[in-house]
């Protein structure tokens, strides 16, 4: 929870505060999101089938291999069935009545210059907070990526509902010998780098989404960090569902190679619907040896109204793979969004002395419902991994962490530690703690803590009685609840995290 | 300034009176003590003018500057100059005590109408303010209250107090675990802020700290009521003889 006005030498530095509560104020405390933009689509028929599959492997110009990875995985799902065991409830979905491919037509082709671009598809990027000049390389303008860039480094790949509409920054990575660019692009110009580690991590066969995923997966990004390299910038990718009744199933693959660094961002929103919305994402990262990825998450899909109609149910397998000795993985997560989540970042701690970490922050309001948490599986000697869990259930909201930590008997001398604090606001909503411990070895250790908290009414009325108002006062409880996982992102996104845990409050006391 | 009219309070809860017609007026400039026994309503005097819950008004008014007190939120209360300095200071986990701060004074301004303090000019200001009361830069960093000594607590709250400048202060037996020295300090803080735009209520059990603050006015109160108001000198007579006698006097 740090603050950038307040940074000064002496460490001075202090977190919540009228950043947070003016961002509430600016939205007038409703989802900031929720806005559709109407642009001319391409759909895809509505239901799935072998020839839909194919016919998203042609859109994306695949190789041969791709669509018969597809198409093998489109044959596994069939034979799948929906899990139910996660602390979710939810009215079945018929899978067939879903559109599995749309994109903007503007996208068909290239446009030469700002004023080509469809004026809505910028108006989307302008409201999503992206500048100018990331809006223009976005919108696919020729010669953006020469304008020099002011402000901010950070690149940027944006996914709007099927396709990737862009990447920033590509040239100056390029030159880091970063690659980064949409998964489509990959499976075009780096054949040999996705077929190496695709479903290598998250395999075909995984679970049922990550199998549906597979198969009609339509965009997503992609990451290749050179051995040695320290990404010179952060990455980011903001997904965005905008078109009605369409799932979105991106992939993201994520590769860092030995004694490499990298930062991913990862932002998202829909727009308010009543309908309920289908995300269904894969993410798999490869660390080899030596190497480092921070994986962050603001996730932000709509959360359905006060009453629990439409919302995003939103399925997404997570995965990192510590290949390499000494290997480090971290996952930080603000989940605030969705009707629906169910979601658990793990950790392959395959390499000696090998790490994963996950921070989460799980925001459940109203009737939004949340299943997550994370897997540690132990393997490598040595391995370490560190679970912060903080949960919040507001409304009539249930709140689940569901972890796994997992010693194998070559996992000698290992250890978990396992921090998972969950905080109730008001008496109809719950928190569930779910932790599954297996050792089988008899030098690793695993600690876990829980505890479960009420907002409290003397610190509500200590705050109201120095002048904050309720949800300016809930917003300040919450975040020093969170402080341990918000200062566990990159600064800019903890601002960010820091105003969406109060926005998602919202109405939440009184 | 701040003043109490036939003020009748009982929990919300169960059927218990605790105030039973107290009846205070303290101008603008003036310092105010109020001494009493345990239990004889001194903190929930504070509570009720400050707006907590659990408590019920069942008759009389008070009133900040003419406005009426108990019809507005406590950050209202707040916002109109009330402050109170609690008797037990709560602990926030993971908020920074300058960022508590900074947030109430901007939410106060706001509420008012006026201009945010900016980061630099609140930095300024806090750093000097804390140093008076000889609060370092680590208690500032650290969540508010968590881990602070009693004295500690005491003196933060003074801290606040000063930040948020109000018109009108409560301090709760401010001057309960201080040490001698850190008492100094807090009657200086204190002192420092005596203007003729304020008032102060300060509710106290020792002569002690009103040898630091010179009170103008001392009220005993006893079993929900005011029983006696005097100058100074009643304090001391507290001091040396305890209650009995003027309970005695009023029965
Ligand atoms: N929430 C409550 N529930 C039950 N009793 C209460 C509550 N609040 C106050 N009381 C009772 O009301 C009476 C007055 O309490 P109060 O704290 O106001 O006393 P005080 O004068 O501040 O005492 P002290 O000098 O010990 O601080 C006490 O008998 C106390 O037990
Ligand atoms: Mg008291």
């Amino acid at each position: 929870m740090e603050n950038v006005t307040l940074k000064e030498n002496d460490g001075v530095k202090e977190g919540v505060d009228q950043e947070t509560v003016d961002a509430v104020r600016e939205v007038g405390g409703k989802y900031k999101y929720g806005w559709s933009t109407d642009i001319e689509m391409e759909y895809a028929p509505k239901g799935l089938t072998p020839d839909i599959v194919r016919l998203i492997s042609e859109k994306n110009e695949e190789p041969e291999w791709m669509t018969e990875w597809r198409l093998a995985a489109y044959d596994r799902w069939l034979t799948k069935k929906e899990p139910d065991w996660a602390m979710v409830d939810y009215p079945e979905i018929d899978f067939q009545d879903q559109y599995y491919y749309a994109r903007p037509k503007s996208m068909i082709e290239k446009p030469k210059s700002l004023d080509d671009v469809d004026p809505k598809l910028l108006e989307t990027y302008k409201k999503l907070g992206i500048p100018l000049k990331e809006q223009m390389v976005l919108a696919g303008v020729e010669g953006a990526e020469d304008i020099p860039a002011e402000g901010r480094k950070v690149a940027v790949d944006a996914v709007f509902d099927s396709v990737s509409v862009g990447t920033t920054f590509q040239d100056e990575l390029k030159k880091a010998g970063v690659i980064f660019c949409s998964i489509s692009e990959a499976i075009r110009e780096h054949p040999e780098l996705v077929r190496k580690y695709l479903g290598t991590v998250v395999p075909v066969s995984d679970n049922f989404y990550a199998t549906l995923n597979s198969a009609v997966f339509s965009d997503g990004s992609f990451v290749y960090v050179p051995p040695g390299v320290r990404c010179p910038m952060e990455l980011s990718t903001y997904f965005r569902i905008n078109a009605e009744n369409t799932g979105q199933f991106e992939r993201t693959l994520i590769i860092a190679d030995k004694g490499s660094y990298v930062s991913y961002l990862e932002g998202c929103t829909a727009p308010q619907r009543d309908e309920s919305q289908l995300h269904a994402a894969v993410v798999e990262i490869i660390v080899e040896e030596d190497a480092e990825v921070k994986y962050s998450t603001v996730q932000n899909w709509y959360p359905g109204d006060e009453d629990g109609k439409g919302g995003i149910y939103n399925f997404v397998t997570k995965r990192a793979d510590c290949r390499g000795d000494r290997a480090k993985v971290m996952w930080t997560q603000v989940e605030t969004g969705s009707a629906v989540t169910w979601k658990y970042p793990s950790c392959i701690l395959r390499g000696d002395d090998s790490q994963g970490e996950f921070y989460s922050i799980a925001i459940a309001n109203n009737m939004q419902q949340a299943d997550t948490g994370t897997k540690m599986i132990h393997l490598g000697k040595r391995t370490k991994s560190r679970i912060v869990s903080k949960g919040i259930s507001a409304g009539k909201a249930q709140n689940t962490y569901r972890g796994l930590v997992s010693m194998h008997p070559k996992a000698k001398e290992s250890r978990n530690y396992t921090q998972c604090d969950s905080l109730l606001i008001g008496s109809d909503c719950g928190a569930h703690t779910v932790p599954y411990i297996e050792v089988k070895n008899n030098s690793s250790r695993v600690e876990h803590e829980a505890t479960t908290s009420k907002v409290d009414d003397d610190q509500m009325f200590y705050c109201r009685s120095r002048g904050m108002d309720e949800e300016e006062a809930v917003a300040l409880v919450v975040n020093g609840f969170c402080k341990d996982v918000l200062q566990a992102l990159p600064m800019e996104f903890a601002m960010e995290a820091q105003a969406l845990v109060a926005i998602s409050l919202e109405g939440s006391v009184g | 300034m701040l003043s109490i009219k036939n003020l009748h309070v009982e929990l919300e809860d169960e059927d218990k009176k605790i105030l039973k017609g107290v009846d205070l007026e303290v101008e603008a400039g003036k310092v105010h003590a109020i001494m009493g026994p345990n239990g004889s309503g001194k903190s929930t005097l504070s509570y009720v003018l400050s707006g907590k819950d659990g408590y019920e008004v069942t008759d009389g008014s008070a009133t900040l500057e003419g406005n009426d007190l108990l019809d507005l939120e406590p950050e209202e209360r707040a916002a109109a100059g009330l402050f109170l300095a609690f008797q037990y200071p709560v602990e926030i986990p993971g908020v920074g005590n300058m960022t508590f701060l900074r947030t109430a004074v901007n939410a106060q301004r706001k509420a008012r109408g006026e201009e945010e303090m900016s980061a630099a000019d609140f930095l300024k200001e806090i750093r000097a303010k804390a140093k008076d009361l000889k609060i370092d830069a680590d208690m500032l960093k650290r969540p508010v209250n968590m881990g602070f000594s009693g004295g500690e607590k005491k003196r933060n709250e003074i801290l606040q107090m000063a930040m948020l400048e109000p018109k009108m202060c409560i301090l709760d037996e401010t001057d309960s675990g201080l040490d001698v020295d850190a008492m100094k300090l807090v009657a200086e803080g204190v002192n420092a802020l005596r203007n003729e735009g304020r008032g102060f209520l300060v509710i106290t059990h020792y002569q002690r700290l009103l040898d630091h603050i010179k009170p103008d006015v001392v009220h005993i109160m006893s079993d929900g009521r005011i029983i006696k108001t005097g100058g100074p000198e009643l304090a001391l007579e507290v001091e040396h003889n305890g209650y009995a006698d003027i309970l005695a006097e009023v029965a």
